[in-house]
């Protein structure tokens, strides 16, 4: 697939910039713009809950369950799927009592050595599995554009559906508990849609690129705006940047999709911690030391920090 | 034992009826029994393991009890009651996050509705009236993780008032604060008290920082509740029923110290300056 | 009971030299694993230890193409990958882990090009895929020493490192009052965590690497507040896992259906992930029969170890 698509592009390179935009590029550009919608705001929530080895996991584990479908001869989505979702519990029930970084390892290792042993009972590799990690966007065929846009709004829709309770739960989860937000059924929740999120992107742009695309933009966007509505906003915005950044450029040089997303997200991050730090500095410098722990009329605030 | 009189059952707000928890095989409410009329300020005093988060747990219904049961305004205690506030003691929210005061106040209206809040007027002038009763304008627009641990306090306090509960649970608010921003949010809770008609149940283990605004007590030691007004109940032979050995009860310039004897706990002792004495203080 | 035995054993069990090497390699392995993995389980960094993984193999993958051997080359690109995470500099867990994820998008993004680069076709996506999936059990004898040097390595540090390494994870702020270099402790950890993921991963796989850090240090934490007594314990659960794990796979040999045996991956994972649920329960169950200390609850939140 990946040989056929560099011969497409090296012919058609000669007819001019026009070409980005049309054919199987649509396809592309749409799909990119969908992936980079639902990891915008799934990933302002994994970002604000610390989830970010969740959302690798996830994704990274469900590899078995394509392994598992090609054993029993189903679809590799619906494999996908099923692990996606079983990954969620399994971080979510382990977590619940113990470490949740333990958890998440526990819960993937375990993922993978099923999809090991899987992989050894039948006699193939599991298909596309360069893409299934790197992704192969720009091969995006239009009868999967239906099903991917079908489950992106839905992911979407989660996420607009738990936005208050699982921000109060992501950030005063006693205050949530109190309030009959329970913090594990929230904490389930939100995982159920990364799965679903995972398994509607991974067989279109593969496990890097939507796990990039849901750390990089979000936690980028924290530091350019103090608003949560904003900092959603951002990251989906700057997640469409990314996207869109990527896929011009994997069509201009002809490196692969993955390589851009996984450096401009690292971009993107730098110059987001960057732009903080210098606020910091430069918030602080401006203000009289004295005053500096002080808020407004308060005074010295023997507490500050 | 209640000793606060005779209180009709139906203006009573929150009524906590023989309540009984053990946790890991250790018995650690025995009977407690209080009962909270509407605007009163209590202070539930206990020495750090005595129960006091327990008892809130029980009281917002994170816990069953064992034997025992809570009732809201004569209605046996729901799982979400909004009538009931909490304030937890502070929260751990890094500077990176992406929240500011004001959003933290205005997700006390309604977090535990779905979807995304509609902004209106209405919802900003709520946000507002609550931002100023707390006196937190000064920092409405900062990032609540730069926030020191007075502010946090009085930000959670605006959350949790926001939503008009009748009762405000407190859990140990003064515990990482200096004395200045303590004294500040002793006063504010007593003003919103009087002013709201919001009952206040906040926990200490040391009382005389409260002891200017409290109308009643609930002592915890053993187990056990003493209920009622300071008066009633920080005395030698109240306390010392509860303790089940003798205690005494000193009053040094305003201030209330209970003194154990030789034998006993080592319990946490207010002034930090006291690290090993001979005699335990628990005021 | 010779009987009994016979029936566990398959014939030519302990005679056979690819279980010999396996054995000992695997021993070692389990070892530093299990030092290593109780301080990665303390200080939560267990997303670093399964990110310098996947960095390092797929980096690695790399590596091998222009010709520098496994486990140097796997060694250098995860120390290298550990320098960054450490100076992007993060100290509070969720941070690091969000930086963690940064570093690993980046990386993979970086090995997405450079198996583009070096031609790499379909084919050698086997590959990324052994390197995912894998447990690359094929391992010569001469292997040993290197083993055991940077086995020795990582041990060395973790040993010289012990106590302010335990304060530094346990408190930072108490560890910095006493004048302890934190972040010069934290950096230190991270070249012991890189060097013995290198080490796992090149001799035992990923897989098998994430599951031996975290899940015997974990499950030896559930069993004993000591630190030190959990490196024993927790080597002990390694060792015993990856033994056991290596008889069954060989007993595997002739079970259906493919006749050619089930990865140790598989056995060792499950046996780990078991004791760690066991210890969880004989942790349940020991808080009810114990009567409680005074300590009680701080706060209303419920977070066990």
């Amino acid at each position: 697939m990946p040989g056929q698509l560099l011969a497409l592009r090296r012919s058609s390179t000669g007819s001019g910039d026009a070409d980005v935009f049309t054919g199987f590029m649509v396809n592309a550009w749409t799909v990119g713009s969908i992936v980079a919608l639902v990891a915008g705001l799934v990933g302002f929530f994994t970002v604000l809950r610390g989830s970010a080895f969740a959302a690798h996991a996830i994704p990274n584990g469900s590899f078995a369950g394509a392994a598992g479908a090609v054993l029993i001869g189903v679809n590799t989505l619906i494999g996908l799927g099923a692990f996606a979702f079983l990954g969620a519990l399994g971080i979510g029930v382990l977590g619940r009592r113990g470490r949740p970084d333990v958890a998440t390892a526990l819960t993937l290792v375990a993922m993978l050595a099923t999809g090991a042993l899987f992989l050894s009972l039948s006699n193939e590799y599991a298909p596309e599995v360069y893409s299934l990690l790197f992704g192969e966007i720009l091969g995006v065929s239009t009868s999967q554009l239906a099903p991917t846009i079908a489950l992106a709004i839905l992911s979407a829709a989660a996420m607009i559906l738990f936005y208050r309770p699982l921000m109060l739960s992501s950030l005063l989860p006693d205050v949530a508990e109190a309030r009959g937000i329970p913090a594990f059924r929230m904490q389930l929740a939100f995982l159920a849609v990364v799965a679903l999120a995972t398994t509607m992107t991974v067989p279109v742009v593969g496990t890097l690129l939507i796990f990039s695309l849901m750390i990089g933009p979000p936690a980028a966007a924290r530091s350019f705006t103090d608003k949560p509505h904003h900092a959603m906003a951002l990251s989906v915005l700057i997640a469409l940047l990314t996207v869109w950044a990527a896929i011009a450029l994997s069509y201009q040089t002809n490196y692969p999709v993955g390589f851009y997303v996984g450096t401009i997200s690292a971009a993107v991050y730098a110059i987001g911690r960057g732009y903080g730090a210098w606020k910091r500095h430069a918030t602080s410098v401006g203000v009289p030391p004295a005053a500096r722990g002080a808020r407004g009329k308060r005074g010295l605030d023997w507490n500050a920090g | 034992m209640i000793l606060n009189g005779a209180v009709a059952r139906e203006e009573q707000l929150l009524s906590v009826d023989r309540v009984s928890v053990s946790l890991a095989g250790r018995e650690v409410l025995r009977e407690v029994s209080f009962v909270i009329g509407p605007g009163e300020f209590t202070g539930l005093i206990g020495a750090n393991g005595a129960g006091k988060t327990t008892l809130f747990r029980v009281i917002l219904g994170l816990q069953a009890p064992d034997h025992g049961r809570v009732l809201v305004a004569g209605q046996p205690r729901s799982r979400r009651n909004p009538q009931i506030g909490y304030v937890p003691q502070k929260f751990l929210l890094d500077p990176d996050t992406p929240l500011r005061t004001r959003d933290l106040v205005a997700l006390g209206i309604d977090a535990h509705r779905f979807g995304v809040a509609m902004p209106s007027r209405a919802r900003r002038a709520r946000v507002e009236e609550m931002l100023d009763a707390v006196d937190a304008r000064g920092f409405a627009d900062q990032r609540v993780g730069n926030l020191s641990g007075g502010e946090q306090q009085r930000v959670l306090i605006a959350h949790a008032l926001i939503a008009r509960p009748r009762l405000l649970l407190l859990d140990e608010p003064l515990a990482n604060l200096d004395l200045r921003s303590g004294h500040e949010v002793v006063t504010l809770l007593a003003r919103i008290a009087a002013e709201q008609q919001v009952a206040i149940l906040i926990s200490a283990h040391d009382m005389n920082p409260l002891l200017a605004a409290m109308d009643h007590i609930v002592y915890l030691a053993a187990g056990r509740a003493a209920s009622g007004t300071t008066d009633e109940v920080v005395r030698t032979p109240v306390l010392s029923a509860l303790y089940g050995h003798h205690v005494d009860v000193l009053r040094v310039h305003g201030r209330v110290l209970v003194v154990a004897g030789a034998a006993g706990e080592l319990a946490e002792t207010s002034d930090p300056s006291h690290t090993q004495t001979q005699v335990e203080i628990i005021s | 009971m010779t009987g009994v035995l016979a029936a566990l054993i398959a014939p030519g069990f302990f005679s056979s030299q690819p279980v010999q090497i396996a054995a000992t390699v695997g021993a070692i392995v389990a070892l530093v694993a299990g030092a290593v993995g109780v301080f990665t389980v303390l200080r939560g960094q267990s997303f670093a230890g399964e990110a310098l993984g996947d960095i390092g193999t797929t980096g690695e993958s790399g590596a091998f193409l222009i010709g520098v051997g496994a486990l140097w080359g796997l060694a250098a690109i995860s120390v290298a990958a550990a320098a960054v995470m450490e100076l992007i500099g993060i100290q509070r867990p969720r941070g690091r882990d969000l930086a963690t994820g940064i570093v690993l998008g980046a990386s993979l993004g970086l090995a997405a090009l450079f198996l583009y680069l070096y031609n790499v076709d379909q084919s050698a996506s086997g590959a990324t895929f052994t390197i995912l999936f894998g447990s690359p059990f094929a391992l010569a004898s001469s292997t040993i020493p290197l083993v055991i040097a940077f086995a020795a390595l990582a041990l060395t540090l973790i040993a010289v490192l012990f106590r302010p390494l335990l304060l530094c994870s346990l408190s930072p702020e108490l560890a910095a009052a006493r004048g302890i270099p934190v972040r010069a402790i934290g950096a230190a950890y991270l070249l012991a965590l890189a060097v013995t993921v290198a080490l796992a991963a090149s001799t035992i796989g990923t897989i098998l690497s994430t599951a031996l850090i975290v899940g015997p240090a974990a499950t030896a934490l559930r069993l004993t507040r000591s630190p030190g007594k959990a490196v024993i314990v927790a080597a002990a659960i390694g060792i015993g896992a990856m033994w056991l794990g290596i008889l069954l796979a060989y007993d595997s040999y002739n079970w259906p259906p493919q006749q050619h045996g089930w990865p140790v991956s598989f056995f060792v994972v499950t046996l780990i992930l078991a004791g760690y649920l066991l210890a969880g329960l004989a942790q349940f169950r020991g808080r009810r029969a114990r009567a409680r200390s005074a300590a009680g609850v701080a706060s209303l939140e419920h977070r066990v170890g």
